[in-house]
């Protein structure tokens, strides 16, 4: 008798447990809704969406033709296959126009879409599930008032087991920690507002921190510097492998300008990035700055600055001569010693942490794809040199700046590097 | 000493091997359409085609050159240079050279263009007179006399 109780009691938690795994991995459907009327909204939180908006650079992703803002298409490739970033203007059936708030709040806090269907954290709801309501309302007044555009992105198709959405149910009950983080009232208020914003909107370790074999950041290895869209997001803490220091003002210039004076210009993803920090509230920048440079507060440059910049000219000459060649007939007009350029407060190239970091990545990324003129600016832009110089000449160009302005020994990823940039081109 | 093809013709010269192939062209083999304008890659009036793609000749050092495929302005077929005449899509002329090499390589690449890859891929190429709306007419001509055409112009030709 007692037996029977108790296998009816292992079938009935077995049965709920079932039931609980079912909700979990299906969540249901949130009904649809009339697209909201522009005018519906307050302004001022319209305003406030922007900002956030610009903020979390949603449309660094989520734009990928100019002339169709946030309406999807750009691929992000990923270990696990390409995933394609979706159309969030309020177009009723291509976009979320019909998304209501509570569909969109959802959606980023628990990586959910309206029908139920699970998100992939290329999204990164494991960050946005940090907003506060507020921020929310203000994000989903900011999005309904935009121009709905029709026209859906490529569907996203991935390998594996990751191909099976609900599967992700079981990623987010491992990896995803909801709701926001308390302040640490050890700290200011203006550090914890950049720690907010900085793990939650801005999603800042998404692209500075390695992930694991789930795709999932590697928390004993925050900011600890990660590979992205063929360029490497560098290290934000102890580890960061900056010759000068990261403070605050220089972190703010970084990050409002696209150019650091005592370091470099911001390449690759980070170019986007700083483009849309330009036109957010300054407060919001200098609090990431704060934070940010509390980060790096332990890293060597951060102790110790290094007053003249490393210019080994001989050796480099001696080491990689064909280098020096094409660095004096391709480079030296802008970047040797008293070019106009240098003379107009470029920093030098000893500078920039490109260089500097343990990967030749960056370093050939931005000879082969060349630079954007940073945020504002009409002033110089790096023009690409992938259709003027071939792999074996930008590897040796690599391994001579390596050599001439660095004291680190040469890279062994150079070709891997140049390869990896040259297959990524569009043919 | 460095040898280099230019339009199909292979030359030798003395020179240092930094020296840009934009010096090259001009002081060494008298080809003087590219022209010098800011030395720094900024303003495409050296641009000239190697291996087909369109280059700022005054950053690529001669060592750069190996067997690879130079074509200059001097060394194009007709329609681009003769829609560019028709259109009078010069006023000073200082970037014309490069801007037709430039839209050489797209045309030869892809034959109907939409306006805006047309608008995008001449980008490169400043001009300061401000002929651009004729510049993309002439480029829609010889578009056209290339037996393809821009799609969806933004203006009739008159």
């Amino acid at each position: 008798m007692a037996r029977t109780r108790f296998a009816v009691g292992i079938a009935l938690v077995c049965a709920a447990a079932i039931a609980a795994a079912i909700v979990f991995a299906w969540p249901p459907e949130i009904e649809k809704v009339t697209p909201p009327a522009p005018d519906s909204f307050d302004r001022y939180r319209v305003a406030e969406g922007e900002d956030l908006a610009r903020l979390g650079n949603c449309a660094g992703c989520h734009t990928s033709d100019p002339s169709r803002p946030l309406a999807g298409g750009r691929a992000l490739p990923t270990p696990f296959g390409t995933v394609f970033a979706t159309n969030i203007t309020p177009h009723p059936d291509d976009g979320i126009g019909a998304w209501s708030r509570e569909a969109f709040g959802r959606a980023m806090r628990r990586g959910v879409a309206r029908d139920g269907t699970h998100l992939y954290p290329a999204f990164p709801y494991d960050h946005f599930t940090r907003t506060t309501d507020q921020q929310l309302d203000a994000l989903y007044a900011w999005l309904m008032t935009r121009r709905p555009i029709a026209g859906s992105a490529p569907q996203t198709k991935l390998d594996g087991v990751a191909g099976w959405r609900p599967a992700m149910a079981g990623w987010n009950l491992v990896f995803l920690r909801e709701g926001a983080i308390a302040d640490d009232p050890s700290q200011t208020p203006q550090w914890n507002r950049g720690r907010a914003l900085v793990a939650g909107l801005a999603h800042c370790s998404s692209c500075h921190t390695p992930r694991d074999r789930f795709g999932a950041e590697d928390r004993s290895r925050r900011f600890d510097g990660a590979e992205i869209e063929g360029w490497y997001a560098p290290p934000l803490n102890a580890s960061s492998p900056a010759v000068r220091p990261w403070t605050v003002d220089e972190l703010y210039t970084y990050l409002r300008t696209g150019l650091g004076p005592r370091h470099a210009a911001a390449a690759g993803p980070m170019g986007g990035v700083t483009r849309a920090l330009a036109q957010v509230p300054e407060d919001d920048v200098r609090a990431i700055a704060v934070y940010v440079a509390s980060l790096m507060a332990a890293a060597p440059a951060a102790l110790q600055d290094s007053p003249e910049p490393i210019d080994r000219l001989a050796d480099a000459a001696r080491a990689h001569p064909e280098g020096a060649t094409l660095f004096a007939g391709a480079c030296a007009t802008c970047h040797e010693q008293g070019a106009p350029m240098m003379q107009q407060g470029r920093p030098h190239l000893a500078w920039g942490t490109p260089l500097h970091t343990d990967n030749a990545r960056n370093t050939v990324a931005i000879i082969m794809k060349g630079l954007a003129s940073p945020a504002g600016a009409t002033g110089p832009t790096m023009p690409a040199y992938a259709d003027m110089l071939d792999d074996r000449q930008v590897q040796e160009l690599a391994a001579y700046l390596r050599t001439r302005f660095t004291d680190k020994p040469p890279w062994s990823d150079v070709q891997a590097a140049v390869t990896e940039v040259r297959q990524g081109e569009p043919k | 000493m460095i040898t280099l093809t230019v339009n199909g013709q292979m030359h030798e010269v003395e020179v240092d091997p930094d020296t840009p192939l934009l010096y090259v062209l001009r002081n060494d083999l008298e080809l003087n359409g590219a022209k010098f304008g800011c030395g720094l890659g900024q303003c495409g009036a050296c641009t000239v085609l190697l291996d087909d793609k369109p280059v700022f000749s005054c950053l690529v050092p001669a060592a750069a050159l190996g067997t690879r495929k130079i074509r200059t302005i001097e060394g194009l077929p007709a329609a681009l240079p003769a829609a560019f005449e028709t259109e009078q899509a010069a006023q000073c002329g200082y970037c014309i050279a490069g801007m037709i090499v430039r839209a050489q390589a797209l045309l030869e690449r892809n034959p109907r263009p939409t306006e805006q890859e047309v608008r995008a891929h001449l980008a490169p190429s400043l001009c300061r007179c401000g002929t651009h709306m004729r510049i993309l007419r002439a480029v829609r001509r010889a578009a056209e006399a290339m037996g393809g055409g821009v799609r969806d112009v933004a203006e009739q030709t008159p």
